[in-house]
């Protein structure tokens, strides 16, 4: 199992993030020895297995639907690295 | 003043007699971390003016005989993970570095209600994802019995700083060992509790179906107490569990006769230290001569669960730190030209390596074409591994293993290669998988670097599991070692 340089650059494309050549390099060789070894899950038998997709053995949690407090609008806003009135700003979506 | 010589109920008599105050207690705390940080290097930021103020407050609280909390006046550190409502939280990354929180954890909330004084945020990995805190993108973590070697991660400043002498105690995260394993490194007890029980409201999240908090504490009674300050429900954790909180107190009986064992195999075998296993054999003739029955048997998917966790643990992160975009909050590069640009730029600039790595670790296992043949597939064998532990726990109150398969590593000699690093998790990361506590525990020292004993118990079963901590703690020394700083 290898990842080739275009595979790394499409998966840090999926997830944002900007990546340079040393870094694809580095990327491509440290994930696919990450990926041979985890491989390993093939050697197990899973058919007819439910998967486990979290830790709690709860059901649906729920309450009455009543509008509650949350955070003032001014404490959200805090620590947002720009805004005008109240709301996020950011650079135009389209170019 | 060295907090490693006091018990809880020396420093409560003290008080309450009053030759000790809080403020006597907290500058004593603050004076040994400025003797001993540069050293170590356990601290990211300090509360000390909010810190005394606080001591003050609770000064005059026992001047007028008011109501003392369980935790009173204790000088305390919390993992830069653990959100503080005004006070930096960074999470050890560029990212956050200006990141000042609006509101606290409900930790945070309920260790204030006992009393306790938060002295300042704990360096670790960045976000959470490392075995060594040398990922911190500020400065790595020094293990306070040997500098040149790592503390453990993530929470490796939590644990450092309780090794030091410098807090009474700290609070971590363990998502894969990030709890046991710096407190295993460190020669200091650490406990994660079962999945559920104590609040991630306000825990940035790494990977939300193993992330728990948990005391690093001296001793296996104060672990008891911590965990009977911040367990219990949570609206705001809709995977908060809903039962009754025990006393925990009341597992601190030394009385472990008949209590059934089990050694999985799997966790003293190749690749465990000859001279690791040796301590655990000799801590298992301790139970044996306290009158527990002590059985090797099987946990045959263990190989396996390494595997599953990064697969898992990386996917979720993926999610969840996709958050970071450099909107609402955090970094942001601000010569981006449109909003594309300022995800990636913002992200590239923010993350350190390990973080990277980890996320696009995620990401490659939840893209389209490889989702059944790598998440799905790993969220199978967790079924598996669960069911393996719920089939032993019919059988056996508590197993019994290393916390890790070695003593601490030197700081350098596994940064650059992660799959080695990964691989030091083995013995933690099951009781992750399956959602159920395990404590740390000291058992002994190799080349003067301590080493800890594992013990891992049934959902919701803390009681069995501190009982059984602090009968071999009583019946043996390790715990009162310490190292000289």
């Amino acid at each position: 199992m290898s990842i080739s340089i275009e595979e790394v650059e499409h998966v840090a494309q999926l997830a944002r993030l900007k990546l340079s050549d040393e870094e694809k390099q580095m990327f491509a060789e440290q994930l696919s020895k990450i990926l041979q070894y985890v491989n390993k899950l093939n050697e197990l038998d899973t058919e007819g297995v439910e998967p486990m997709s979290r830790a709690s053995h709860m059901e649906n949690v729920l309450r009455e639907d009543e509008v509650k407090p949350s955070l003032a609008r001014e404490l959200v806003m805090k620590n947002a690295p720009d805004e005008q009135d109240g709301f996020f700003r950011v650079p135009s979506v389209l170019d | 003043m060295n907090f490693f010589e006091w018990r809880l109920e020396d420093l409560h008599k003290e008080l309450s007699e009053r030759k000790l105050s809080v403020t006597e207690l907290v500058k004593a705390s603050l004076a040994r971390i400025a003797n001993t940080d540069e050293q170590i290097g356990a601290f990211l930021t300090l509360a000390e003016d909010e810190a005394l103020k606080h001591a003050q407050t609770l000064d005059e609280r026992l001047m007028n005989g008011g109501k003392r909390g369980l935790l009173f006046g204790l000088p305390i550190g919390l993992k830069d993970n653990i959100v503080t409502e005004g006070l930096l939280t960074t999470c050890a990354s560029r990212m956050l570095e200006n990141f000042v929180p609006v509101y606290d954890a409900t930790v945070v909330q309920k260790l204030k209600q006992q009393d306790a004084v938060t002295i300042g945020k704990t360096n670790m990995d960045e976000f959470a994802m490392g075995s060594s805190s040398e990922t911190s993108a500020f400065r790595p973590v020094r293990n306070p019995w040997n500098r040149d070697y790592v503390p453990g991660g993530s929470s490796g400043g939590s644990a450092a700083s309780v090794a030091a002498g410098q807090v009474y105690f700290a609070l971590g995260s363990d998502t894969g060992g990030s709890i046991r394993q710096p407190a295993s490194y460190c020669g200091i007890v650490g406990l994660k509790p079962t999945y559920g029980l104590v609040s991630r409201h306000g825990l940035v999240a790494y990977a939300s179906s193993f992330d728990q908090i948990g005391p690093l504490t001296k001793n296996v009674e104060d672990a008891a107490y911590v965990l009977q300050a911040i367990a219990g429900h949570d609206p705001m954790d809709s995977t908060s569990a809903r039962i009754d909180i025990p006393d925990y107190s009341k597992a601190l009986t030394g009385e472990v006769r008949g209590l059934k064992i089990g050694v999985p195999e799997q966790y003293m075998g190749e690749g465990v230290d000859s001279r690791v296993r040796e301590k655990i054999q000799e801590a298992l003739k301790v139970f044996e001569q306290l009158g527990a029955h002590v059985e090797e048997m099987s946990l045959a998917h263990t190989e396996y669960a390494v595997a599953t966790y990064y697969l898992l643990s990386c996917s979720e992160a993926s999610s969840n730190l996709a958050r970071f975009d450099g909107v609402r909050y955090g970094v942001r590069a601000d010569d981006a030209d449109n909003l594309i640009d300022l995800y990636l730029e913002s992200r590239s600039r923010g993350f350190g390596d390990e973080v990277k790595r980890r996320i696009m670790l995620g990401t490659y296992s939840l893209s389209s074409g490889y989702y059944d043949a790598y998440y799905a597939k790993a969220q199978k064998v967790r079924t598996l591994i669960r069911r393996e532990f719920e089939e032993a726990f019919s059988r056996y109150d508590v197993l019994v293993t290393p916390t890790t398969p070695t003593p601490a590593f030197p700081i350098g000699s596994k940064i650059n290669d992660p799959l080695t690093m990964y691989m030091n998790d083995i013995c933690t990361i099951p009781a992750n998988l399956a959602g159920i506590p395990a404590i740390s525990v000291p058992c002994g020292l190799v080349d003067g670097l301590p080493v800890g004993l594992q013990i891992i118990g049934k959902a919701f079963d803390e009681m069995t599991v501190l009982r059984a901590a602090h009968a071999f703690e009583q019946n043996t020394d390790h715990h009162k070692l310490h190292p000289e700083l």
